[in-house]
């Protein structure tokens, strides 16, 4: 009876599932709580509770939804680089007999764990991060189209992101592969709460990067300033346009494959499952069909990012504007035509196969005249050799060797041996690295300045890029070795002592790029707390060209006094060349949307309801699955969702700048 | 004010727009609420993918033949489809701003969606009372899951139906419960057109198989 009462409340969550028995997991376990502690007393001591709330927490307003996203997919990163350095050194030591120090269980937990914290929880908060921070400001908006809708985006996707942190100390994550293929993640050969956590972590995540999608779409539709046709948008933002396109196209496939993966597992269903008809290469097929488009949808913003850059640092307008933007919408198609390749080993024969071999080989076109635009952008221009501007080069040379992989596997018969090799994860961690990571990098150095007002640290920012790239091939380059020598993914432990020395120097290039990571933390610790900063008073510290600089530097929360008219691409470097005048009188209230608890209070319901459906507690998920509705209902019952800046407001922060302005010169 | 230079041809180019005009609370609403339309449309092109490649294997059970009750469709069929005229009809009467009549239609679409519901709700009661259950085969799994998601729907369709109800009570046809009507509008003929395709693809071409 007693027994029963606890198994009604706490469903099969026991004391067992709490890994005590695993002692790196309880290392870690108190190491997070004494940090979560520190930080939660640091906070409650200064009172920064009410002032991060309000700020924050409740803002609708885009950049600093922005600045949040980019915390949030900072913080994973360094949860998911932990995973990989385990892995690393895992492998460089489980040679001749030894086991390593990780166990199975733990060791498969870590591999999905890394894949699914570094694609939905590192590079999507990121991208959307800059997403969100950078094309209301470029194409002269105030805010998003849904303001609310994005505060609550965010949430979800970090509702999603501390519903994966709990498995590491409750319970256990998926030990599947970052993509859980049935059957191996069906309720028979996983019965444990990982592929569960897996499940509700991805789905929280993905109803806010759906609606994120909505939103910026129907933002650049219908927010563009007076005068910003479709062919005089930045690349960003262009770029903004096809990653959301594909979002909204593809992340309701995984919404719907992963809904059905867990009917199998909780109801019984025969979707995925090997017996009364079901079958799993329909998972592997839809999971794909939504996985080759999310590629593109992290690759596409950085292509923007390069496009950004490269013209401003070398001066120049960028070189091929129309072809960039016809190249990145015919990748954007033709990422839905490739998902085959991922498994050409399925059997479904060789016209099928050529197929998908042959549209694989057609998107290196289009990316190809990308590159050749970075370069004739730089051609005969006056380059400046900032830290953007590196990441540029470093990107152009790594992801080009990357891409080049990439089509050596789009040939069939090659990919039949290279499949689930080290050369096929040598060859996505070099795009992905080389391509987002690197694409990122080179936004937060150009966009640092224009968010919090000055620029980053030079010296950190060179010392971590020169670490990045070292220690990127030292890591990388013996994973193409070993995967041509015939090593799988995802191995525990090795027989053959020939091939430890590759593994060794794959773990010393982890730590080189563990040497990057704490220099570009040195590098924003440096920037934030040092006192010689290098202030941005003209808010366009680059010399830049496109809109965001023609505001200062952090923006006004209303972004722009008067609305920029465009008359040219590249619209803030055609104000510049013709002396545009910023207005300095005649300012009017601006209207503006009201702040809202409803996000954060609906994503944290969410994760309740995931937690009580991941853990078998029935009446916690009944329970919570009400009160989202009813928080829902009630919000809509909230008219009152707007107001005005006064005009005196407007004036005083914009006469600050004035004579700011005037100071600078 | 020197916020106008002037071109080589000597006519003035703004820079600014100085004389800004409000611009209408919920202009891109449309938009977006289409936009979330096609990600649900996704959703459903899935589960009819699924029901395409899964829906012929009966795993030695019941088939469509033995189960399905096509009157029973039609009448459920028809109650749909006329709810989406009355709906239109609650679209009309508002456009001429007449609160009562808007609420009248409204309300019998809702009727209309409510028995839709209960004849599925049956359905789904007389199939699983003769075992015909989800977990029987992937016919009957991917059958239930698209059928079911398209009742769920019109189950979310009647709540948000009756809370705008229930605020048009309470605010009259202002320009925010406006929107929200032909959001709500949206929503309801886009269950319509995917039922269409259910009745097509799941019962008619599932009594011919």
């Amino acid at each position: 009876m007693n027994n029963q009462f606890w198994t009604f409340i706490f469903g099969r969550l026991t004391w067992e599932a709490l890994p005590l028995h695993e002692p790196i997991l309880v290392v870690t376990f108190i190491v997070v709580a004494l940090g979560g502690l520190a930080l939660v007393a640091a906070l409650t001591y200064f009172k920064l509770w009410k002032y991060l709330w309000t700020e924050w927490f409740t803002s609708v307003d885009h950049k600093k939804i922005g600045i949040m996203y980019m915390v949030l997919g900072l913080v994973m990163l360094l949860r998911g680089f932990s995973d990989a350095i385990m892995m690393r050194l895992q492998q460089a030591m489980a040679f001749g007999g030894s086991e390593g120090y990780l166990n199975a269980h733990h060791y498969d937990q870590v591999f999905t764990a890394h894949g699914v914290i570094m694609i939905f929880f590192v590079a999507m908060p990121l991208i959307t991060g800059f997403m969100n921070y950078v094309v209301p400001l470029q194409i002269g908006a105030r805010d998003v189209s849904f303001p609310f809708l994005n505060n609550f985006s965010f949430w979800m996707t970090a509702g999603g992101a501390v519903l994966i942190m709990m498995s590491l100390f409750v319970g256990e994550f998926a030990q599947t592969g970052w993509l859980a293929y049935p059957p191996l993640s069906g309720i028979e050969y996983s019965p444990a709460s990982g592929v569960d956590y897996y499940i509700w972590g991805l789905q929280v995540a993905g109803v806010g990067t759906t609606l994120s999608g909505v939103n910026l779409i129907a933002t650049i539709v219908k927010m563009r300033a007076p005068g910003m046709g479709m062919m005089k948008m930045p690349v960003f933002t262009w770029t903004s346009l096809c990653t959301n396109v594909l979002i909204v196209a593809s992340f309701p496939v995984l919404t719907a494959v992963l809904t059905l993966l867990a009917l199998d597992r909780y109801v019984g269903t025969n979707f995925f499952t090997n017996d009364f008809g079901g079958n799993p290469m329909m998972y592997v097929n839809l999971i794909w069909i939504w996985g080759h488009p999310e590629v593109y949808i992290l690759i596409l913003p950085c292509f923007g990012i390069f496009s950004e850059v490269a013209s401003t640092f070398s001066g120049k307008r960028l070189f091929g504007y129309t072809s960039m933007v016809y190249a990145t919408v015919v990748i954007t198609i033709l990422s839905y035509l490739v998902w085959l390749h991922h498994f050409f080993t399925m059997g479904s024969g060789a016209s099928v196969n050529s197929f998908f071999g042959i549209t694989t080989m057609i998107i290196s076109i289009p990316t190809g005249a990308k590159i050749f635009n970075w370069l004739f952008t730089m051609y005969k221009g006056r380059i400046r050799f900032e830290l953007p501007m590196m990441w540029l080069i470093a990107f152009m040379i790594t992801f080009t060797i990357g891409g080049m992989t990439g089509v050596l596997l789009a040939v069939p018969p090659a990919d039949f041996v290279l499949h689930n090799s080290l050369f096929l994860v040598a060859h996505f961690h070099n795009v992905i690295i080389g391509g987002v990571l690197f694409g990122i990098f080179a936004g937060i150095n150009y966009w640092w300045p224009k968010a919090f007002g000055y620029k980053l640290n030079q010296f950190w920012g060179k010392l971590s890029f020169w670490f990045w790239i070292v220690g990127f091939w030292l890591a990388f380059a013996p994973l193409y070795v070993l995967g041509l020598m015939g090593v799988t993914r995802r191995l525990r432990t090795f027989d053959d002592p020939s091939l430890q020395i590759w593994f060794i120097i794959a773990g010393i290039g982890a730590a080189v790029i563990a040497l990057g990571i704490a220099a570009m933390i040195i590098q924003f610790a440096v920037s934030i707390l040092g006192k010689n900063k290098d202030w941005d008073t003209t808010g366009d510290p680059w010399d830049a060209r496109t809109l965001e600089w023609a505001t200062s530097s952090p923006p006004p929360s209303y972004n722009f006094a008067f609305t920029p008219v465009i008359h040219d691409n590249d619209a803030w470097a055609d104000m510049k060349k013709r002396n545009a005048q910023r207005p300095v009188e005649g300012f009017r209230a601006i209207h503006m949307p009201r702040n809202t608890w409803a996000g954060i209070v609906l994503a944290g319901l969410s994760v309740a309801l995931g937690f009580a459906l991941i853990w078998y507690m029935w009446w916690l998920a009944v329970l919570s699955f009400v009160a989202i509705l009813a928080v829902a209902i009630f919000h809509t019952f909230n008219y009152d969702r707007d107001f005005y800046i006064p005009a005196e407001d407007v004036v005083a922060t914009e006469t600050a700048r004035t004579q700011l302005l005037g100071a600078g010169k | 004010m020197s916020t106008k230079p002037q071109t080589a041809e000597g006519e003035a180019i703004a820079f600014y727009d100085l004389d800004p005009h409000e611009h209408p609370a919920h202009a891109s609403t449309t938009l977006g609420f289409w936009l979330y339309l096609m990600s649900d449309c996704l959703i459903f092109a899935t589960l009819f993918a699924i029901y395409g490649v899964l829906g012929g294997n009966f795993a030695a059970g019941p088939s469509p033949a033995d189960l399905f009750n096509l009157p029973l469709v039609a009448v459920s069929t028809t109650a749909l489809l006329l709810s989406s005229i009355t709906y239109g009809f609650a679209m009309l009467e508002m456009e001429q701003d007449k609160q009562g009549t808007t609420q009248l239609w409204l309300a019998i679409t809702g009727l209309l969606g409510a028995v839709f519901l209960g004849l599925t709700l049956y359905e789904f009661y007389h199939m699983i009372h003769e075992g015909a259950v989800p977990q029987r085969s992937a016919f009957l799994s991917s059958f239930f899951v698209l059928v079911g998601t398209h009742a769920l729907h019109v189950t979310f369709g009647i709540i948000w139906l009756l809370t705008l109800m229930i605020q048009i009570g309470q605010r009259g046809l202002v320009p925010a419960n406006q929107v929200r009507v032909q959001c709500l509008s949206m929503f309801w003929h886009f269950l319509d057109v995917i039922w269409i395709g259910v009745f097509t693809v799941v019962y008619l071409m599932g009594m011919l198989r």
